[in-house]
């Protein structure tokens, strides 16, 4: 079990935590130009990196708020935390 | 019931059954990964095409990956038109692959239960035994009295959590000995010419002019005229050395066994809602397993609060397990897709194939993926089984979409 420090509350257990997959995706800003090639990759296609991965967390049995994380993929180790809307932390 | 030894009825453990080989400088074809599918895939290029100059490329050892830790479960009993297609052509294979093989896989076809819980699972689950029966896919409805019979340890009992309301039965479903259909495939495609070189990780795919001509690993650059990606939960990382981005994520998917014990258990039991399925191994074990992990991970293991989950979840519905010990845990790392079907077929690349995205569900598929990706690669061209496969039906719209509609956990 992963055990990821919450930006507003500190280290907690994972089984606190709902995952929300890649950050950093924007919706498009009009979906309805998008060719279908264009709203594929929006809908289906996801980074899937071994190694460092910027991905989103909601801390839905704690604070309930969503934040962001810089993890490895392939040791699991949480290299960074940050608040929705900053950049992703330069992890090296 | 007569005491006997758990494991006493067993096939002896084999000799060495291929000889591992030195990479040559060159191949018709290599394919990228040996877990049950790069074998199956190799067996049939040789014997249904005649196209023996094939090695198997296998970062670890041979079907050490999820081929080694999957809960064996098989069944057709899918949904859509296009998943009964290829997953019933795998089980026709299976019920001759012993004797085609000459091996004892232990493939028993002792049926599988999925479970239902709710209304909506009870309506959802009819459909399917329709479509299944419309499909020549043996499905009936039992009510949970008929649950009780076919498995005697359920619980049917109304007052749970999630009570049984009923289930589908495919009786031609079953499991089969995971090792001993490596084994069986790897001797037979041994003996047909395919060579099989691990401890050799693929790091690169070698493309030029938009068409595929080798590959680098770390035994050394080896040239091919096709390869054919077997990866599994890899298959993101070696695709993206030819710049091909795959709509999948890779995530741990965990199993168990209890210590051994006397046969109590005469069938395959799953509950999608309640995210359990059981079996009894041929040895004894109790054999289970949980949901992925959320996170994306290609760590071989899971987290304990999912193998919580999946206890408590096995303890309602059995009881009797609740004496039981867990033996071991493992995890895997499988390949998931956005609709939990797997991706088959041709590539942007001239000559790379694809094979990937079975997710928690591969096993199953064994002959009759190894099958229909032998003729996609030996005629450039997909099976028409596998064609609805393809990687553009995210672009198209045409998915196979198998969430919630076919029981789809493996
Ligand atoms: C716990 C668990 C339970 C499961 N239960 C079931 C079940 O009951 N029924 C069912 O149908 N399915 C089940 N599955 C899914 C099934 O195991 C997979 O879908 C299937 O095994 C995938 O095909 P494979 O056998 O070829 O994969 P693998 O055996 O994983 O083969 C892929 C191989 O590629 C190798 N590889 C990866 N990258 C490289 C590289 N760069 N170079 C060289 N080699 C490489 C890997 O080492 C691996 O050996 C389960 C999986 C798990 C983990
Ligand atoms: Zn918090």
């Amino acid at each position: 079990m992963l055990l990821i420090p919450c930006p507003w509350c500190g280290p907690r257990e994972e089984a606190e935590f709902h995952y929300g997959g890649q950050a950093h995706v924007a919706y498009p800003d009009d979906p309805s130009a998008l060719s279908d090639e264009e709203w594929a990759r929006y809908l289906f296609f996801r980074d899937n990196p071994k190694g460092r991965f910027a991905e989103r967390w909601s801390h839905s049995a704690g604070c309930r708020r969503w934040f962001n994380a810089v993890r490895d993929t392939a040791t699991n180790e949480i290299h960074a935390v940050y608040r929705v809307g900053e950049a992703r932390p330069v992890t090296s | 019931m007569s005491p006997r030894t758990p494991g006493a009825d067993l096939p002896e453990h084999p000799d060495r059954l291929w000889s591992a080989a030195e990479p040559k400088s060159s191949y018709d074809v290599v394919i990228v990964g040996g877990g049950g599918h790069g074998l199956a895939t190799a067996y049939y290029l040789a014997k249904n095409h005649g196209i023996t100059n094939v090695a198997v490329l296998e970062r670890g050892w041979l079907a050490g990956g999820n081929m080694a830790r999957n809960t064996t479960i098989i069944r057709s009993n899918y949904l859509w038109d296009e998943s009964a297609g290829i997953y019933e052509h795998a089980l026709k294979l299976w019920e001759g692959l012993e004797e085609e093989l000459d091996y004892p896989l232990l493939f028993s076809q002792r049926g599988v239960l999925n479970l239902a819980h709710s209304l909506q699972d009870v309506r959802d689950s009819v459909r399917r035994v329709h479509a299944n029966n419309l499909n020549g896919v043996d499905a009936e409805w039992l009510d949970p009295e008929q649950v009780k019979q076919v498995c005697p340890i359920v619980n049917i009992s109304p007052d749970v959590r999630y009570p049984v309301l009923g289930a589908t039965f495919q009786p031609r479903a079953g499991i089969a000995k995971h090792d001993h259909v490596a084994w069986g495939l790897a001797r037979a495609a041994a003996a047909l010419g395919v060579e099989f070189i691990e401890h050799c990780e693929v790091t690169g795919l070698q493309v030029r002019d938009g068409r595929v001509t080798g590959v680098e690993t770390t035994r050394g650059t080896i040239a091919a005229g096709r390869v054919a990606l077997c990866a599994a939960g890899h298959t993101s990382v070696v695709a993206a050395t030819a710049g091909i981005d795959l709509p999948i994520q890779s995530h741990p998917l965990q199993a168990l066994v209890s210590e051994l014990l006397e046969p109590v258990h005469p069938t395959v039991v799953m509950s999608n809602a309640v995210h359990v399925y059981v079996s009894q191994a041929h040895k004894g074990e109790l054999v289970m397993g949980a949901g992925i992990d959320a996170a994306n991970s290609y760590r071989q293991r899971g987290a304990f609060h999912i193998i919580e989950r999946q206890m408590a979840a096995a303890l309602e519905l059995f009881p009797v397990f609740a004496r039981a010990h867990v033996l071991r845990t493992w995890g895997g790392v499988v390949d998931v897709s956005p609709d939990a079907s797997p991706i088959v077929g041709l590539t942007p690349v001239e000559n790379l194939y694809l094979n990937c995205g079975w997710g928690t569900g591969g096993f199953k598929a064994t002959p009759g993926v190894g099958w229909c990706f032998a003729h996609t690669v030996a005629n450039d061209e997909p099976h028409p089984l596998n064609a609805p496969f393809s990687l553009d039906r995210f672009t198209t719209g045409a998915l196979v979409d198998e969430h919630g509609a076919a029981a789809v956990a493996h």
